[in-house]
């Protein structure tokens, strides 16, 4: 049966030649990073020019992208569902945040890797649970754990602050940019430069062959297996990548803000994320970018409206969360597949147009 | 395999170019100057704050911001302070510490407060104070009892409002001790600096009386397991360091359970007005009709500030015409007068700083110990202390929810000092003459 199954495998992957060549010429690992590059090329111009806060706001940008991009790796790439991620980031940012407290010596970067290391431990256990559980049984035990977790603070209230939390400010800024370069910015380029490394990482394994695992897992769990594919090590490895983003999100928001606190971890956080997910397009990764561009820009936005329309106090309360549900129906009632649905969309439309102009002429 | 490790050793590459030094406590090497003046025009001044609109702080709280917002309307209209029109901003942080930081942020870096004025509460605050310092933003009123409010040396820019918790748990340990001897106390309080600070003061008096203690998390609405946990331990006077939520969603789990027990409950959480909207919108959310006026019948509760039913006080008269006038729809209750005695208390120190104005300059108008207000105790305000009010009076609610002092206002300090007669011979608001004579 082993003996079959290898045979199998090896016939359904042996088309595909490792690594496989793109549309210019460049193994993905390579157009991967002159793409990270160019994109921190971009971002750090932009931050020259924006105000300190827009920089703030960036940087939000970044690290809700790679907790959105986790998710979408394990819902859209694995079909898993998870109601939970915010625990994710609720370990990433204590983990900072202990680290920053009580190992003032370590450098930040080390911080970073040990917030997910943590997570990704989390991920393993929790993975492991999920990998035996389906559809609303999944959904369930993911949201319980959003639930329960930030619990843990009541618990240990010495060390993780209670329902206070714990408020930090960390220093990563090498002494010679102190006095040029602003902190806003220089944690900008910090977030940004983790946030566009792990996204090659992402990018990378989904085109890779375990990115084809994932995917026949996800469509269809008998014939994977038939395939060879270990149905419960491809869905625990992919609950363990999602939770590692998850982490890094939380890390990069407790090293931004300076604070972790239950109160910022709540399941609406989860909710959000998820909800960002669908609308930026739950099957790719650059759905993620417009995902996280709407959690932060619609919040801002539609209270930019309220302040300026001066509305009473009962509707501007709740005018922003009302804005996000009514954009978030049109959106995936006009594109089912999110905003990078429509981006598709329109650029099938634009290109099929160009070449009936060329036909014309 | 090999690309990943490849892979890992660029991040771990990448990431050691970001920062070379240890990421512990330090000093960001920022400085900013006190002497500056954002947000300040020829014609108006423009401050922010914070507060939970929406969230599990939100009922009762967000009705702070609409008292302040009366005031301001008010002051405006009679010409402002020394010539400038008071610019309000207020941004919704939904009681969430990251709303908080990110809300604060955008206030100082982009909309350029020159002050911040009574951000709201313990977990969210306390997450910007270190950065409004370093920005050197005057930090004023802070709405929250906790004592890191009061720590001028490492916080200068910062200052208290409210009664600080262990004041209060003093005078409400004291009075226990005194009208309720011998009985057994149960503790539910907030599982934050709120419940830490109380029960330092608590404990000095009654230590021996408590029978049980009970920590909620305010982001969790289910109280049922503290409020059996107190009954099963026999507990007949129930100790409520709570926010508004948590006090009537105590009072309401107690009487469901059939449990009757003596409330009392701090300033933060005792205002009759909210407390019945809570307890009726609740009710209803459980599907009953509850008689607030009957539940709160007897409920002790400490305050500082003039009660609204108080018709012949001068400052209520006042506040009673601004909420006529301004929010006439809004109901006026303890809360909304918190708003509005924040606000009138800022602008007097506003008008102190002086028409030539500077961020320090509106600090030391602060820490000058001239401010008088309409509350009944005085403030703590020197260049030493930046506690805000310092004493509290014990009141009873009535049947009809009205309330009525029972011990007259009290003052103490933080450690463990006597407990006086306030003794505040308190100015009028015509004495205060906040739109009178230029300085």
């Amino acid at each position: 049966m082993a003996g079959k199954s290898t045979a199998l495998r090896d016939r359904l992957t042996a088309g595909t030649p490792a690594p496989p060549a793109t549309r210019a010429g460049m193994p993905p690992l390579v157009r991967h990073l002159l793409l990270a590059l160019a994109a921190l090329a971009v971002i750090v111009a932009l931050t020259f020019v924006v105000d300190p806060f827009t920089n703030v706001r960036l940087a939000t940008v970044g690290y809700y992208l790679i907790a959105v991009a986790g998710l979408t790796l394990l819902t859209g790439f694995n079909g898993q569902v998870s109601l939970g991620h915010g625990a994710f980031m609720f370990i990433g940012a204590y983990t900072v945040a202990l680290l920053v407290l009580h190992v003032p010596s370590l450098p930040f970067w080390a911080d970073l890797l040990l917030a997910a290391a943590a997570s990704g431990v989390a991920g393993t256990l929790a993975g492991a649970a999920a990998a035996r559980l389906h559809g609303p049984y999944l959904a369930g035990a993911t949201l319980a754990l959003a639930v329960g977790l930030p619990a843990v603070t009541q618990r240990f209230p010495e060390l993780l602050g209670g329902s206070n939390g714990l408020a930090f400010t960390v220093n990563s800024r090498p002494a010679a940019l102190a006095g040029t370069i602003p902190t806003p910015q220089w944690q900008a380029w910090v977030v940004w430069t983790t946030v566009l490394l792990a996204l090659v990482v992402l990018a990378n394994l989904t085109r890779s062959r375990f990115g084809r695992t994932l995917r026949a897992v996800r469509d269809d769990e008998v014939s994977a297996e038939l395939a060879g594919i270990h149905i419960g090590r491809t869905k625990i490895l992919a609950f363990v990548l999602s939770a590692v983003c998850g982490g890094l999100a939380g890390g990069l928001q407790a090293f931004l803000l300076g604070t972790a606190a239950p109160g910022s971890f709540t399941p609406v956080l989860s909710l959000s994320l998820l909800a960002a997910m669908v609308l930026g397009g739950i099957g790719s990764m650059w759905g993620a970018l417009w995902g996280a561009l709407a959690l932060v820009y619609f919040q801002a936005w539609s209270e930019d409206l309220t302040h300026a329309l001066e509305l009473g106090t009962d509707i501007a309360n709740n005018l922003p969360l009302a804005v996000y549900g009514v954009v978030l129906i049109v959106v995936v009632l006009a594109f089912p597949q999110g905003i990078q649905g429509g981006v598709r969309a329109l650029r099938t439309r634009l290109s099929r147009l160009r070449r009936t102009e060329e036909g014309h002429r | 395999m090999k690309r990943t490790t490849v892979l890992a050793a660029a991040l771990a590459a990448a990431l050691t170019l970001a920062s070379c030094s240890g990421a512990g406590e330090q000093q960001t090497g920022d400085t900013a100057d006190a002497g500056a003046a954002p947000g300040v025009t020829d014609t108006s001044v423009l401050i922010g704050t914070h507060q939970p609109l929406t969230g599990p702080a939100a009922p009762g709280y967000s009705r702070i911001s609409v008292g302040a917002r009366a005031m301001f309307d008010y002051i405006n209209e009679n010409g402002g302070i020394n010539g400038r029109k008071i610019e309000y901003r207020v941004e919704d942080d939904g009681y969430n510490p990251t709303r908080t930081v990110e809300v604060v942020k955008k206030l100082v870096l982009q909309d350029q407060v020159f002050a911040l004025l009574g951000g709201l509460g313990t977990p969210t605050h306390s997450k910007v104070i270190e950065f409004l310092n370093t920005e050197k933003v005057p930090d004023l009123l802070v709405s929250s009892g906790a004592l890191m409010w009061d720590d001028p040396a490492k916080s200068p820019m910062t200052f208290g409002y409210q009664v600080d918790y262990t004041r209060e748990g003093k005078i409400q340990g004291d009075w226990i001790k005194k009208n309720l001897a011998g009985k057994k106390v149960g503790l539910m309080f907030q599982n934050d600096d709120v419940g830490r600070d109380s029960q330092t003061g608590l404990d000095q008096f009654i230590a021996g009386q408590i029978v049980s203690r009970q920590g909620y998390d305010p982001a969790n609405t289910d109280v049922v397991p503290q409020i059996s946990a107190l009954r099963d331990a026999g507990a007949e006077v129930i100790v409520c360091s709570c926010v508004p939520a948590y006090t009537a969603l105590s009072i309401l789990n107690a009487a469901k359970l059939g449990y009757r027990a003596q409330f009392v409950v701090s300033s933060i959480g005792a205002d009759p007005a909210t407390l019945t909207g809570l307890l009726q919108e609740f009710g209803k959310r459980g599907g009953t009709e509850v008689s607030a006026g009957q539940l709160l019948n007897g409920l002790v509760g400490t305050g500082y500030l003039p009660d609204v039913s108080r018709a012949d006080d001068p400052w209520i008269k006042l506040l009673r015409e601004v909420h006529q006038k301004y929010i006439p729809n809004e109901q006026l209750t303890n809360t909304v007068i918190f708003g509005m005695v924040q606000a009138f208390t800022f602008a007097q120190a506003l008008k102190a700083a002086g028409r030539d104005l500077t961020r320090q300059k509106l600090v030391d108008a602060m820490s000058s110990g001239a401010l008088e207000g309409p509350g009944l105790t005085p403030f703590g305000f020197t260049q030493q202390s930046h506690s805000g009010y310092t004493g509290a009076f014990v009141f009873k609610i009535n049947p009809d929810t009205t309330t009525t002092e029972i011990q007259p206002p009290m003052v103490t300090d933080r450690a463990t000092g006597p407990i006086t007669p306030a003794n505040l011979q308190r100015k009028t608001p015509q004495e205060i003459n906040l739109f009178g004579g230029t300085s």
